[in-house]
């Protein structure tokens, strides 16, 4: 069969995207390889890890199990999108002063689960943040520090 | 993964029409999207059925509830509805696999996918569900003990498309229960287990039904456990000795998860604490 090319448009970070797509192209080398946007990271590609981690309309999903055109006329928010200009997001400011990150792999992902669940629980408990990160591996086992800076992320706001 | 042709639909009898034996419809696509990356499943059409208005409700029906297939896990342990009646079913959908996971995933699909370690099948077996199946002739319902034929396979036809579960009112002094063991919290279940019970006005089991899952080709009904409670007093005694049948009942393999002796071990302990606990919130505790 012919790869047939989808029209979609895709609103991401606040700004429309309008591109032609593959059926077989993933949301995750949608905004990598087609945007150019290379924070959201490639793991495992199973759904496993969590380093594709993004928000699909206010949910937070897996990118890389998800066709891109099922994302047409959808916002999804990616990590370039949490500073403000120079401004970062509190829980970057957190992750930065606690050691959060140590190969940073996992941060952007680690980071849009932290975010999607600060915005549906502004206070979250420690057992709280251990299950919203459960689907996001640390490689380096930085978890401790994690947790650290969700709950100080929380403290701010 | 092999090309195909995407389509999505915004009217169910429009999705219907285009279920050729070639095509797959796609809910969530957790499990599809895998499968057609290794070429499992390699369709000549996908029809995403997310454009679908109304087929992720979750509504009340004669004195139950219908669960249109596209509900989310994640709406699915947030309702309140579900969380009132259905506690075994609440607490399957809270566990299945990560946010992002629950996020994505549905019940539909859950079902469809016909996993034999399916979170959601056991706790739908224990309430006495059906589904709702749609194909372009009409509808039809099935009790849930029907739709699984074997790992993978469900009695769904070519064309048809599993658009809701129902769910039977809960009577009074009843309550369902779930438990499961993972060995990772993201892993799928080594073994899952749900209880129903229903007491008579004397106290004693006057209804029982026990759904064991990852121990045989599809999730299943312990029956042997299920007729060892029925007409007795609930008891810790009475919890062990059913809990004892549906050993007997389990078909475990031996896998990558777990061996066949450790999951038939965990037949026992699972539905001793499944019964113990739906028959003491059927009695009023909690």
């Amino acid at each position: 069969m012919a790869a047939e090319r989808i029209a979609i448009t895709v609103t991401v970070n606040g700004e429309p995207f309008r591109e032609e797509v593959p059926a077989t192209r993933s949301l995750l080398d949608f905004l990598r390889d087609d945007l150019g946007l290379t924070g959201t990271k490639e793991g495992c590609s199973e759904g496993e890890c969590g380093a594709c981690a993004v928000i699909l309309d206010g949910r937070l999903v897996d990118a890389c199990l998800i066709f891109a055109a099922e994302a047409d006329g959808r916002s999804v928010e990616t990590v370039e999108g949490l500073a403000d200009g120079e401004d970062l997001h509190p829980l970057q400011r957190t992750f930065a002063a606690t050691g959060a990150a140590q190969c940073g792999y996992c941060t952007p992902g680690m980071l849009m689960a932290c975010k999607s669940l600060l915005d549906r629980n502004p206070s979250p408990t420690r057992e709280e943040v251990v299950h919203g990160i459960a689907g996001n591996l640390c490689r380096c086992t930085g978890y401790g520090t994690i947790i650290q800076a969700v709950m100080e992320a929380a403290k701010e706001s | 993964m092999r090309p195909f042709h995407y389509l999505a639909p915004r009217r169910l009898d429009e999705a219907l029409s285009l279920l050729t034996p070639q095509a797959v419809p796609l809910a969530g696509g957790t499990d599809l999207f895998l499968k057609m990356e290794r070429r499992q499943t390699q369709p000549d059409t996908v029809v995403d059925l997310k454009r679908i208005p109304g087929l992720d409700r979750i509504e009340a029906a004669d004195g139950g509830v219908r669960i249109g297939a596209l509900a989310l896990m994640d709406r699915l342990s947030a309702s309140s509805m579900i969380a009132n009646q259905y506690d075994a079913l609440a607490r399957s959908a809270r566990v299945v696999g990560s946010t992002q996971t629950r996020n994505r995933a549905t019940i539909g699909g859950n079902l469809a996918n016909a996993s034999p370690a399916a979170d959601t099948a056991t706790p739908l077996l224990a309430l006495g569900a059906s589904v709702e199946a749609a194909d372009a002739s009409g509808t039809r319902e099935m009790p849930v003990d029907q739709l699984f034929l074997g790992p993978g396979r469900t009695a769904l036809r070519h064309g048809e498309l599993l658009t809701a579960i129902l769910i039977p009112a809960m009577p009074a002094r009843a309550a369902s229960a779930f438990q499961r063991c993972v060995r990772t919290a993201m892993d799928i279940a080594v073994v899952n287990c749900a209880a129903f019970v229903r007491l008579d006005e004397d106290g004693l089991i006057g209804e029982a039904r026990i759904a064991l899952g990852a121990v045989g080709p599809t999730p299943l009904r312990a029956a042997s456990a299920e007729s060892r409670l029925v007409g007795r007093r609930p008891g810790p005694d009475l919890a062990a000795e059913a809990a004892e049948a549906a050993a007997d009942d389990a078909q475990p393999i031996d896998d990558v998860r777990a061996g066949a002796d450790y999951r038939t071990e965990m037949v026992r302990v699972l539905t001793r604490r499944a019964i113990e606990d739906a028959c003491q919130r059927a009695g009023g505790e909690s």
